[in-house]
């Protein structure tokens, strides 16, 4: 009995029928992420690479390796992501006639909601994270963040969940109840196994990395803009950065709380979402859209400065309308918290409360609207250039109307009644999130990669990408409307009626087309690779920007600056060059920057453990993590030799061999 | 660069004055430490906020159990409120002797807080095992998870500030009143005043108004 005992608090709930041996396709995925991954480890084994990953990427607090990192973990998740809708698209159409397709419901359960999570959480949350962190510090003529250290530790955390999220795979089972988790479906009568629990855990860890981030780049922005950088002669990218974060750090905390509550009800017996006991069940729903809604315009407000950006340069104009575009965005910044009962209108709030909620939800379109019109005056009569990132920015705006559009349809509350929870909404929102968010991230890291790399990416792989994704985009969600307006529900793993079945069919295709898109891409990364010494750039400026991070070399020493740059005007760069200026060859000193540290990763790593012991209730292992969490916590606040100076010298050889490749340019 | 001849860039090129375009020496932003943890005491607010929003709701769901008239006792949370209030008085003195550079006198005050920290969290564990030994645990009903939720939280925030008090009392033993150990104790000061703040609305919303019929 006592021996029972020992292996309870030792294992928990984790025993071999926990691994999902009986199911070929989780059996296949293993294997080959298997043979994926050793290949990887043993590849960075035979190069001697560890001791350079552990010492210039794994422990570096440079924000621009930070950036760069936090843009692998995204894109590794996208593929994951990825592959979650490829294998929904299939089934769903096949499983009709009688059909069930090759995912039983429980199996295609986990896969909807394991998609939603990691599309939000583990893919657009970095990719936008990793490039305000590449990006707002070089435009606002900074040497780093405001806490370097921080930076590292956040970026660990949000690994450490996404880690949680891949072991669900393999180790037990992911949730089975949408991305949102509402109870009383997430609760431990309906839900009783470890998938909520991942789900819990892998957020609550990446969440406290979300937030960290979210401060420290608003301190960044508030603290260390480059003098003479007034707020409004910051670029409008850093501007959606700082409403971005502002909204990160005023919205997490509720996830964190509400999760914290579903954790309560599901580990210690409380009552807050029970039907029984006085619970409520619409706390959890208000609170998590509280959140979840902020975070929408979290994902989309960098988008709008990427485009922004991008449009400004490639038309070869200023922004049209700069303040309009910084207004709108602080407005929508504000409006994002009235608008959250929308999502939904159909859960007994009454008229006089869906008609408040559905006017806000209208009247946001207006910011965004004007937007829009400022992206098409700068256009107007520029001198514009197609170059790829103005492909992805004219496909946004395109796409993004027509998701805008719908929306405004869904903010209507009768026709919310019609709509609500059918593939019409699925269609919106993934119009929105893909032709607005994703779009602007590939037009981001496309503008931006000959700056973190030196080189630009290959163009013609590029244009691939742009095409098939756009094409594949329309032809995967544009049947989804006309299905939702049929009244077809999301969530279904099969249908009886043959008829919708070619509309799946062409989705399916679409979501083909999307594949070779994304293949594109990483096709594109290794052409550009290949082909670095025909692409590269060696003036450090090469789409002739306007903003300061092209003002320094490509890729930027890790300083950043050699000295801090004096802003006069929005357009600093552009002013710049046009005064003729001449970059400084001389007079160096010495810059003071922080040290590497290794503590973000250990606590990260030791955070995982403690998750996965939560999780399978595993309570020594638990107790054991979190004190030695806090051991490694208290321990490194005994560091105070946290910062050096960069000699001189060495300052002046690193300029020297930029004015070498200033000259080889011209 | 001919394009540029078109641009619509405004005055300031015409001027002929010359800008200075960098700063020739060293440039030193101010440090962001108490603005961050500013903004990250405000994010914290935004739980409470969660948690006093979902104990409004909640906070009369008895279910046929106790009411807080009837589990309340307010002599004891006034006694408890007094310890904490006292604590962040004496963690002003702390202040105050870190601003006259007595480094003895910052750790008797911070001891002193520490200690009233560990009191109040003394009484708080006597209310709640008084709670749950009265069958008024947290599943009794969801006032009584949302009061456990909420005061508890404010406990675990008191307690994670004993044990920052703690550790920077070796720090300051071990380094003195350096810059960075003053920063630390501004930063802790901020979290022990907020939590105090927090505690009045607790006090306030939770027990005066609880006991109410």
């Amino acid at each position: 009995m006592s021996e029972l005992d020992l292996t309870k608090l030792i294992f928990g709930r984790l025993s071999w029928e926990s691994i999902p041996l009986h199911d070929p396709i989780l059996i296949g995925t293993f294997i080959m992420v298997a043979i994926g991954g050793t290949a990887v480890f043993g590849f960075i084994t035979y190069k001697k690479a560890w001791g350079y990953l552990w010492h210039e990427w794994f422990t570096s607090i440079d924000h621009k390796k930070i950036g760069i990192m936090y843009m692998v973990l995204g894109l590794v998740m996208l593929l994951r992501g990825f592959a979650d809708a490829i294998m929904m698209r299939i089934q769903q159409a096949w499983a009709f006639g009688g059909s069930e397709g090759y995912l039983p419901p429980e199996h295609y359960d986990q896969i909807f909601t394991a998609h939603g999570v990691i599309m939000i959480f583990f893919v657009a949350m970095p990719l936008i994270t990793g490039v305000m962190n590449y990006v707002v510090p070089l435009q606002i003529g900074a040497r780093d963040v405001a806490f370097p250290f921080l930076n590292n530790f956040s970026f660990w955390m949000t690994t450490a969940g996404a880690v949680l999220v891949m072991v669900s795979l393999f180790i037990g089972e992911f949730a089975k109840t949408g991305w949102l988790a509402y109870p009383p479906l997430s609760g431990i009568i309906k839900s009783p196994g470890v998938g909520v629990d991942y789900y819990i855990w892998a957020l609550q860890i990446a969440g406290v990395g979300t937030l960290l981030s979210g401060v420290n780049l608003l301190v960044t922005i508030v603290k260390m803009r480059a003098p003479g950088m007034s707020l409004m002669r910051m670029p409008v990218f850093t501007w959606t950065a700082l409403c971005t974060n502002v909204l990160i750090v005023a919205a997490f905390p509720v996830l964190t709380a509400v999760l914290a509550l579903l954790a309560l009800d599901r580990y210690a017996d409380f009552a807050f979402f029970t039907t029984d006991l006085g619970g409520n069940v619409m706390m959890y729903i208000n609170l998590i859209w509280i959140w979840g809604h902020p975070e929408v315009y979290i994902l989309i407000l960098p988008a709008f400065g990427i485009f922004s950006e991008v449009v400004s340069t490639f038309s070869r104009k200023r922004l049209f309308g700069y303040a309009s575009m910084v207004y709108a965005t602080v407005v929508i910044t504000v409006l994002s918290y009235l608008v959250w009962l929308h999502h939904f209108f159909t859960m007994g709030s009454g008229p006089t409360v869906n008609s408040f909620f559905g006017i806000t939800t209208m009247i946001i379109s207006i910011p965004t609207g004007a937007k829009v019109f400022n992206w098409l005056f700068t256009m107007y009569r520029g001198r514009i250039e197609f170059d790829v990132p103005m492909l992805w920015t004219v496909g946004f705006i395109i796409t993004f109307v027509i998701g805008g559009m719908t929306g405004v349809l869904l903010a209507v509350p009768p026709a919310d009644f019609v709509l609500h929870n059918s593939l019409f909404l699925v269609a919106h929102f993934h119009n929105v999130i893909i032709g607005g968010v994703l779009f602007g991230l590939f037009a981001g890291i496309t503008y931006w990669y000959p700056k973190a790399f030196g080189y630009k990416l290959d163009p013609f792989w590029g244009k691939m990408s742009f095409w098939f994704w756009t094409i594949g985009f329309y032809f995967a969600f544009m049947p989804l409307y006309v299905l939702g307006l049929m009244g077809v529900t999301r969530r279904m793993n099969k249908f009886d009626d043959p008829s919708l079945q070619i509309w799946f069919v062409i989705a399916a295709f679409g979501a083909i087309l999307i594949a070779i898109g994304i293949a594109s891409f990483l096709i594109q990364l290794y052409v550009s690779y290949r082909r670095r010494d025909e692409l590269r750039d060696d003036s450090g400026d090469p789409w002739h920007g306007r903003t300061l991070e092209w003002s320094t070399s490509s890729p930027p020493p890790y300083y950043n600056f050699a000295f801090t740059p004096r802003v006069h005007d929005l357009d600093a760069w552009w002013q710049m060059k046009e005064h003729g200026y001449q970059r400084p060859t001389s007079g160096f000193l010495p810059i003071h920057m922080p040290k590497n540290t290794g503590a973000g990763i250990i606590l990260a790593g030791i955070s995982t453990v403690l998750g996965f012991a939560l999780i399978w209730h595993m309570w020594l292992l638990a107790g054991v993590s979190f004190f030695a969490l806090l051991a490694v916590a208290i321990g490194h606040t005994f560091n105070y030799d946290r910062d050096y100076h960069i000699p001189a010298d060495e300052v002046a050889g690193i300029e020297a061999e930029r004015t070498r490749m200033l000259a080889n340019h011209v | 660069m001919s394009e540029i001849t078109h641009d619509t860039l405004a005055g300031s090129a015409e001027d002929g004055q010359r800008l200075q375009f960098h700063e020739t020496t060293e440039h030193h932003p101010e440090t962001g430490t108490l603005l961050g943890f500013w903004i990250y005491l405000m994010s914290d607010c935004l739980i409470f906020a969660s948690l006093f929003a979902t104990y409004g709701v909640l906070g009369r769901a008895y279910a046929h159990g106790p009411t807080g008239q009837e589990l309340f006792d307010l002599p004891l949370v006034a006694m408890n409120t007094t310890l904490l209030l006292l604590s962040s008085i004496t963690y002003g003195f702390a202040m105050l002797r870190m601003q006259m550079g007595k480094l003895g006198g910052v750790m008797v005050w911070l001891a002193i807080t520490g200690l009233l920290g560990a009191g109040f969290l003394g009484l708080e564990l006597y209310e709640f095992h008084h709670l749950i030994t009265e069958d008024a645990g947290p599943g009794r009903s969801a006032f009584l998870s949302s009061f456990f939720a909420l005061v508890g939280t404010h406990g675990l925030h008191v307690l994670f500030g004993i044990v920052w008090l703690v550790t920077l009392l070796f720090q300051l033993k071990k380094h003195g009143l350096i810059a960075e150990n003053r920063r630390r104790l501004f930063c802790l000061s901020m979290f022990w005043h907020f939590l105090d703040v927090v505690w009045i609305g607790v006090f306030t919303f939770v027990y005066l108004m609880g006991v109410l019929p």
